[in-house]
């Protein structure tokens, strides 16, 4: 299938983001039989394929609202056994993305949507990811502050848990990673 | 002595402690001097790809950038998914020239040359080919019966794992050489739940739950990974999947790399063993 740049469809956005040619898949399941995460979900990884197929207007809020997109582990296993060569779990990156960038990120998932937006800001700041600082800002922004309790002490114990992160010099050139690739993901996600 | 450049990524210094720990202790064991890459960034790891495609490329371009300046042909990323995130990014460098001039644009950063990425399998592999480790291995642990777990990183994703994906075998010749033996089991390939263990976490102790079991059941006395959120998904939550009323599991889950390491004889402090979460100071010998 041919899709124009002024091509505004899902399947279009998806393959704009990601190359994926969705009317590949015909259907055989192949993706939820494999899936370690399939029964978290409410859409399933095949049936995930068939709404970008399906693109109408209750097809694209369905999935892009969906918390079934939030559970992929990205194993690729589905991507490893599709007999069409198709890479699914790619495609629920590319739906996670315009589900990230037009706000309709799932209220079910805003853990993982906390967990995402912490590991980002944690980067950002400092380039690289430390434990500590990935943990209090998971806290404060999922308010959750009961689970794990005594993983902390255990891990500060076995030396698991630096409390200071670890700065690299390039943060300026990291922050401008981030200014930038934060256009072309605006400018690839809307309609 | 030849050089290595080294990517510990950023679990290397928490969670994934001895994973760093018995890395530096094998290669120095085996005569191969690592040298970290100056100035290393985040590769992004499950989440930058879930939510902006170009961070999840630019974010380990930056570090590739970085170790081809610095005079490396080769880099060892000893984590699963830094390894993944960082060997995908140079496949689809060579593969399409257009994103490495938009990535040099994006980051301020010239690709000079192509780089090559080994996951910790290929290491061990390099330290018993080419290196000085077969002739230190002894037999402490003769007969020892190992899981060994692949996971996704490590099996899976078209131009960076060669291994057979449904079949893999890349450990089983660093198993032999350590002495120990791999079992059979059907859950070399699944995956734990990566990155989910705060934010998914009932998710996490179902699939830990099935793996340790099926480990126990094919009669392993040990899991073999090389990932650390295989390790922390198995080890660490083994007593939060314990306390949820499963097992209950006493299974230890060991590094490729420790495993090798104390084959050569080296102290479980040395590699890290003491500061694991299920006890796995006790590995020795087979019980056979």
């Amino acid at each position: 299938m041919q899709h124009s740049k002024d091509d505004n469809s899902l399947p279009a956005l998806v393959r704009r983001l990601c190359g994926q040619d969705v009317a590949a898949c015909y259907q055989c399941g192949k993706c939820t039989a494999g899936c370690p995460m399939a029964a978290q979900m409410d859409q399933p990884p095949h049936r995930v394929m068939r709404l970008v197929q399906a693109d109408d207007a209750d097809a694209q809020l369905t999935l892009l609202s969906s918390p079934a997109i939030w559970s992929c582990a990205g194993c690729l296993t589905c991507t490893q056994r599709c007999p069409k060569g198709l890479d699914p779990a790619a495609v629920m990156d590319a739906l996670r993305e315009m589900s990230f960038q037009r706000g309709l990120v799932s209220k079910a998932q805003r853990r993982v949507l906390a967990f995402h937006r912490s590991f980002l800001a944690t980067i950002r700041a400092h380039g690289r990811m430390g434990e500590f600082g990935l943990v209090r800002r998971y806290k404060l922004a999922s308010l959750d502050f009961f689970s794990d309790l005594l993983v902390a002490p255990a891990m500060l114990k076995r030396g698991k848990l630096p409390l200071l992160p670890h700065r690299i010099r390039g943060r300026d050139e990291i922050r401008r990673i981030f200014q930038r690739t934060a256009q072309r993901t605006q400018e690839a996600s809307h309609e | 002595m030849s050089e290595l450049g080294y990517y510990p990524g950023c679990s290397l210094s928490g969670g994934g402690i001895e994973l760093d720990l018995s890395v530096r202790a094998l290669a120095e064991r085996a005569g191969l001097g690592l040298r970290e890459i100056e100035d290393w960034n985040c590769c992004g790891a499950s989440v930058a790809h879930a939510v902006n495609h170009e961070l999840a490329v630019a974010l380990p371009y930056r570090t590739l950038a970085l170790a081809a300046g610095q005079g490396f042909d080769e880099v060892l990323a000893p984590c699963a998914a830094c390894f993944s995130r960082l060997k995908g990014t140079a496949v689809r460098l060579g593969r399409d020239p257009a994103l490495v001039a938009r990535m040099a644009d994006v980051t301020g950063r010239q690709y000079s040359r192509p780089v090559r990425v080994l996951n910790v399998i290929e290491f061990v592999d390099r330290l018993l080919s080419n290196y000085d480790l077969a002739a230190k291995l002894g037999h402490p642990l003769a007969g020892l019966k190992v899981a060994p777990y692949y996971g996704c990183l490590l099996s899976r994703g078209e131009g960076i794992v060669a291994d057979d994906p449904e079949q893999p075998s890349a450990m089983v010749r660093a198993i032999h050489a350590a002495g120990a033996e791999p079992v059979e089991w059907n859950f070399a390939t699944e995956c734990c739940g990566a990155g989910f263990s705060l934010s998914k976490t009932e998710a996490v102790i179902g699939l830990g739950d099935a793996i340790l079991s099926a480990a126990a059941e094919a009669g392993a006395e040990a899991i073999l990974t090389g990932c650390p959120m295989c390790h922390s998904n198995l080890d660490m939550r083994q007593q939060t999947i314990n306390a949820a009323g499963r097992g209950p599991h006493r299974m230890p889950v060991l590094y490729l790399t420790e495993l090798l390491g104390l084959a050569a004889g080296l102290a479980p402090e040395t590699l890290g063993l003491n500061r694991h979460f299920t006890d796995a100071t006790g590995i020795r010998a087979g019980r056979s």
